[in-house]
C-alpha cells in the first residue's frame, strides 16, 4: 500500500499547491465575465476587445437553456456580466424571468433594428442567420424548387426532401414564425405535411451532405452552413433559394444578448455589447459567415458573393416567435414530427 | 460498560458516516423528484398523447438491446481469452478493454460520419449499385444498439474476466477432473459463478445507456431522455422536464432490480489463495483463426478504426489552413481535465472505502439501505444532476445566509469544489460496487481476528480491509476516473468560468458540427483515458500469469 500512496501524496500535494496558484492568480486591469451559448469563434471577438480596450474577458460557454437557468439560480452572486445565446426563445425567457435589464443605449437602438431586439430593451440581436430552402443543384433546375416553406408540405415532395429534428433550436424558431403568421392550425398543417414528406435528421450539415448525395433534393437549414461547405468545396452541388420572397419574406433566427440584472459592472457589459453590435460585427460574423444584425456593416465576402444580401426578411419580433418556442415544441409533437 | 458504550458508539459512527454520505447523494437527486409535487398535469397528458409512448419503447428496446449486446460480447470475449489459446490471445486479453477509453459521443458521431448515409462507405456501395441499392440504415435504433454495445461491453468484460481468475477457475478444474466436458463445466459451474458479475456488468452497461442524451439523438433515436432534454430546452419547463426525468429513474430502478435478479443467490467471495486462472486449452485450424477475426474485429471496430480516423483528421486539420480552434488554450484544457478526474477519484475512492467499511463495522440495516440510496445518483441523466447539484447548494447558501453566514456566491454553482461534488453525485456509486466487491471478498472471519486481537475497526480497515481490497481500490478508481475524465453535460453546466476541459472543447466544436475540427480534442481524451485502463489491463494480466 505504501509503495502506492507515496507518490500518489506526493501527487495529491503537488496538485493542490498548483490549484492554489491558479485560483489566486488574478489579473490586473478590468474583468468582464461573459456566459455565452454561441461557440464557434466568438473568443476572437473577445480577443479583438481586449486589445482595443484593455478590458480582459473571462467566458462560460455551454448549453443555452442550461446557462440561462445558471445564472437565474446564482441570482444576485451570479458572476456573469452578460449573457449572449443563439436562441431567440432563450433569450425572451430570460427577459421573462428577469435575468436581463433594461438597457438605455443610443448606440444599441440605432444599431439593431427594432424587430431585432427587445421591446423594452432587454436584450439585442448581434446576428441574423437565415433559414431557408436548399437543394441539390444537379438534380433541380432553380424554377423547380419550392420557393415557401408551406410548398414543402405538398404531396409532392413527399420522400424528397431532408428537415432537421425538432430537438434543435432553429426548426422550433422556424415552426415557431409559422405559429404567429399563419395560425396554429394552419401550421399544425404545414408541420403535418413536413412529417409526411420528409426524412428528419440530426443535423444541418448532414442535411446538406444528403442533398449533394443526391439522397434529398430539397432541404431547410441555416443558410451559413451552406456557407461553409462552399467555403471548402466551391463545386459543393447545392444552392439556396431565400424563402417566400413574394410573401413575408425569408424567416431568420438570432444570436443576441443582454446585460444580467445582477451584473456586478453594467456600464461596462453595455459598453461590450455596444461594441459587438457595431465595430465587433466584423470579427463576431465573419468566421462563421452570418449576416450582421447591424445592416450598415456589410456581411463577409463569401455569402455576399454566393447568396447576395438582397432579400426579403420576414419582419416577424424576434421577440414573438421567441416566446412562441414552447408552443412550437409541442406543435411538433402534435404532428408526430419527429 | 464503557466498552459497550464505546463499541455502540462507533457503530453508530460508521452507519452514520454511511448515510450522510447516501444523503449527499440523494439530496440533489430529490430536489428534482419533489418536482411531482407540483405536478404538471397538461405536459404530461400532452406528452402521453403524443411523444412519450414512443419514448418508452425506443428507450426499452434500447436499454435490452445494448444488455444483451453488452453482456453477450464481453462476457463471450472474456471466456475466450480466458480459457484458450490461440493467435494473439494474450494481446487481445489487454487490447480488448482499450474501447473502455472510447467516450460513447465519439463513437457515435464517428460511426455516423464513417457509415452514415453520408459516409464514404455508402457513398463508394451507391456508386457500385446505385442510388436506391439497399444498405442497412444506420442512423436507427440498431445502429445505436450496436455503437453502445461497442463502447459498453469492456464494462462486462473487465468484471467477467475478472470473476473468471478469482472465482471461478478453481471450481471449473475441479469439474473437469470430476469428468464434465469444457462446455458442461463452463455451462454448469462457471456460468453461475461469474453471474453476479455478469449482472453487475449489465445493470453500469444500461445506466450508461439510460442517461445519454446526445448519441442517441445522432442516430435520430427517441428515448425518453431525449424527452426530458427537448422539453427542458425547448419548452423552458423546467420542473415538467425533471418530472419526465422520474420516468428515467424508473426505468434505472428497473434495471437494479434485474441485477439483483440476475445475479441470483450468489455471493462474491474468495476461497483464499491466489487464483491461477483457467488452464488455457489450444484452439487449433479454422477456430484459431476464427477466435483471432473475432477479437481482432472488435478491437478494430470499437477502437482502432476511430482513432485511426481521428488521427487523419486531426491530421488534415492541423496541416490545413482553418486548424484547430484555441489550440493555444491546449494545456489549459488538459490541465483541468486532470485536475477534475484527480479529485473525483480522490473524494470517490476515499468516501466509497468509507461505506464499504461501514458495511462490515456500522448498523446493518441502515449502511445496506444507504449503499442502495448511492447508487442512485448513477441512474440520472448528467443534465438532471447538474441542475440537482445548483438547486442543492442555493438552497445551503440560503440556509446559511439566514443563520448569518454568507458564502461567496461563485461557491453555490460555479466552484470547483461543487463540480466535483456533482461528479461524486453521478460516479460514487461505480467506485463504490468496485471497493464493495474487494471488502466484500475479504472473509468475515478476518475481520473478527482482527477485531478480537484488539484492532480498533479503523485499523482493521487499514491494515486488513484495505490491503487485501487494492485491486479492487485501483479498479475503483479508474472506472471513476475514466468516467469522469469522458463527462460532458455536468461540466458544462457546473464548472466556474475558465474551467474548460476537453470534453468542453469537444463540445464546442461538435455543437457546431464541425466534428473533423474536434478530432484533437477528441483523440486527446482517448489518449489520455489509455493510461489508466492501460494500467488496469496490465494488472489484470500480470495476476493472471
Amino acid at each position: 500500500m505504501n509503495s502506492i500512496s507515496r507518490p500518489f501524496r506526493f501527487g495529491a500535494v503537488a496538485l493542490g499547491a498548483a490549484l492554489v496558484a491558479t485560483a489566486c492568480s488574478g489579473s490586473d486591469g478590468e474583468m468582464l465575465h461573459v456566459y455565452s451559448g454561441r461557440h464557434y469563434d466568438i473568443e476572437k471577438a473577445f480577443e479583438l476587445y481586449e486589445e482595443e480596450t484593455g478590458v480582459n474577458i473571462e467566458f462560460l460557454t455551454g448549453n443555452d437553456a442550461a446557462l440561462r437557468e445558471r445564472i437565474e439560480a446564482e441570482g444576485e452572486d451570479t458572476e456573469a456580466d452578460a449573457y449572449i445565446t443563439v436562441d431567440a426563445g432563450n433569450l425572451a425567457t430570460a427577459a421573462a424571468d428577469g435575468l436581463f435589464q433594461p438597457l438605455e443605449s443610443e448606440i444599441l437602438q440605432s444599431a439593431i433594428p427594432t424587430e431585432l431586439s427587445d421591446p423594452d430593451g432587454y436584450w439585442y440581436a448581434l446576428t441574423i442567420r437565415a433559414r431557408t430552402i436548399v437543394y441539390n443543384s444537379d438534380l433541380l433546375d432553380e424554377s423547380e424548387v419550392p420557393t415557401t416553406y408551406e410548398e414543402l408540405a405538398e404531396p409532392e415532395w413527399q420522400g424528397r426532401i431532408c428537415l432537421r429534428n425538432s430537438t434543435n433550436v432553429y426548426q422550433q424558431s422556424l415552426v415557431a414564425s409559422l405559429i404567429a403568421n399563419l395560425g396554429e392550425d394552419e401550421a399544425l398543417r404545414i408541420v403535418e405535411g413536413w412529417a409526411a414528406n420528409a426524412e428528419i435528421l440530426s443535423n444541418d450539415v448532414l442535411i446538406l451532405e444528403s442533398l449533394a448525395d443526391g439522397l434529398c433534393e430539397v432541404g431547410i437549414t441555416n443558410h451559413y452552413y451552406l456557407g461553409r461547405m462552399l467555403e471548402e468545396d466551391p463545386d459543393f452541388p447545392v444552392d439556396l433559394v431565400w424563402a417566400d420572397q413574394d410573401g413575408r419574406g425569408v424567416h431568420v433566427n438570432i444570436s443576441g444578448g443582454g446585460v444580467t440584472t445582477y451584473s456586478k459592472q453594467p456600464e461596462l457589459a453595455r459598453q461590450f455589447l455596444e461594441w459587438l453590435a457595431t465595430d465587433g460585427q466584423d470579427v463576431l460574423v465573419s468566421a462563421n459567415h452570418e449576416y450582421p444584425a447591424n445592416p450598415s456593416v456589410p456581411p463577409e465576402p463569401l455569402i455576399t458573393s454566393e447568396f447576395g444580401t438582397d432579400f426579403v426578411r420576414d419582419p416577424l419580433d424576434a421577440a414573438t416567435f421567441g416566446a412562441l418556442n414552447a408552443d412550437a415544441v409541442r406543435l411538433m409533437d402534435e404532428a408526430g414530427y419527429g | 460498560m464503557a466498552s459497550t458504550f464505546g463499541r455502540r458508539w462507533g457503530t453508530a459512527s460508521w452507519s452514520l458516516s454511511a448515510v450522510v454520505a447516501a444523503l449527499l447523494v440523494v439530496v440533489p437527486v430529490g430536489m428534482l423528484a419533489a418536482s411531482i409535487l407540483r405536478p404538471s398535469p397538461d405536459v404530461w397528458s400532452q406528452q402521453w398523447r403524443t411523444r412519450l409512448p414512443g419514448e418508452l419503447v425506443s428507450t426499452a428496446i434500447l436499454l435490452s438491446g445494448v444488455a444483451v449486446g453488452a453482456v453477450l460480447l464481453g462476457t463471450g470475449l472474456a471466456w475466450l481469452v480466458s480459457a484458450y489459446e490461440f493467435r494473439g490471445a494474450r494481446t487481445f486479453g489487454w487490447m480488448l478493454i482499450l474501447p473502455f477509453a472510447m467516450p460513447s459521443y465519439i463513437l457515435g458521431f464517428l460511426t455516423l460520419s464513417t457509415f452514415g448515409r453520408t459516409g464514404p462507405i455508402q457513398d463508394t456501395w451507391r456508386s457500385w449499385f446505385g442510388r436506391d441499392a439497399w444498405f442497412p440504415e444506420v442512423e436507427s435504433l440498431t445502429g445505436a444498439i450496436v455503437a453502445f454495445t461497442l463502447v459498453l461491453y469492456p464494462y462486462v468484460y473487465l468484471l467477467a474476466r475478472a470473476a473468471l481468475r478469482d472465482q471461478a477457475a478453481g471450481a471449473y478444474h475441479a469439474a473437469r477432473t470430476l469428468g464434465a466436458g469444457p462446455t458442461e463445466a463452463a455451462r454448469r459451474v462457471v456460468l453461475p459463478l461469474v453471474r453476479p458479475a455478469i449482472a453487475a456488468g449489465a445493470a453500469v452497461v444500461m445506466m450508461e445507456t439510460l442517461t445519454d442524451f446526445a448519441t442517441v439523438q445522432y442516430f435520430g433515436v427517441d428515448t425518453v431522455s431525449v424527452g426530458v432534454f427537448r422539453i427542458w430546452n425547448g419548452t423552458y419547463d423546467r420542473n415538467a422536464a425533471s418530472e419526465i426525468a422520474t420516468l428515467v429513474l424508473a426505468f434505472a430502478l428497473i434495471a437494479i432490480g434485474l441485477e439483483r435478479i440476475g445475479r441470483g443467490r450468489a455471493r462474491f467471495g474468495q476461497s483464499g489463495g491466489a487464483a491461477a486462472g483457467i488452464e488455457r486449452r489450444m484452439l487449433t485450424g479454422w477456430r484459431s483463426w476464427a477466435a483471432t477475426a473475432v477479437c481482432g474485429g472488435v478491437v478494430v471496430a470499437a477502437f482502432a478504426g476511430p482513432v485511426v480516423q481521428l488521427t487523419i483528421w486531426a491530421v488534415r486539420e492541423q496541416t490545413g489552413d482553418r486548424g484547430t480552434p484555441l489550440l493555444d488554450q491546449y494545456p489549459g484544457y488538459l490541465w483541468h481535465s486532470l485536475q477534475l478526474v484527480f479529485y473525483t477519484v480522490l473524494i470517490c475512492t476515499v468516501v466509497a472505502v468509507a461505506v464499504a467499511n461501514a458495511r462490515r463495522f456500522g448498523g446493518r440495516r441502515s449502511t445496506q439501505l444507504a449503499s442502495r440510496a448511492i447508487a442512485v445518483g448513477y441512474a440520472v441523466p448528467g443534465p438532471v444532476v447538474g441542475i440537482g447539484v445548483i438547486l442543492t447548494m442555493v438552497a445551503v447558501d440560503r440556509g446559511l445566509e439566514a443563520i448569518g453566514l454568507d458564502l461567496p456566491g461563485f461557491v453555490a454553482t460555479g466552484s470547483l469544489l461543487v463540480l466535483v461534488y456533482a461528479y461524486t453525485v453521478r460516479f460514487l456509486a461505480p467506485g463504490l460496487s468496485a471497493v464493495e466487491s474487494g471488502v466484500g471478498q475479504v472473509p468475515e472471519e478476518m475481520t473478527a481476528s482482527a477485531r478480537t486481537l484488539g484492532a480498533a475497526p479503523l485499523e482493521t480497515a487499514r491494515r486488513v480491509h484495505l490491503p487485501l481490497a487494492k485491486a479492487s481500490l485501483f479498479s475503483a478508481a479508474v472506472l471513476v476516473g475514466v468516467d469522469a475524465l469522458k463527462e460532458l453535460p455536468i461540466v458544462l453546466l457546473l464548472r466556474p468560468l475558465g474551467f474548460d476541459t476537453l470534453p468542453v472543447w469537444v463540445f464546442n466544436l461538435a455543437s457546431e458540427s464541425r466534428y473533423q475540427q474536434a478530432a484533437l480534442p477528441a483523440l486527446s481524451i482517448i489518449v489520455v483515458a489509455l493510461i489508466p485502463v492501460f494500467l488496469l489491463s496490465r494488472r489484470l494480466d500480470g495476476a493472471s500469469r
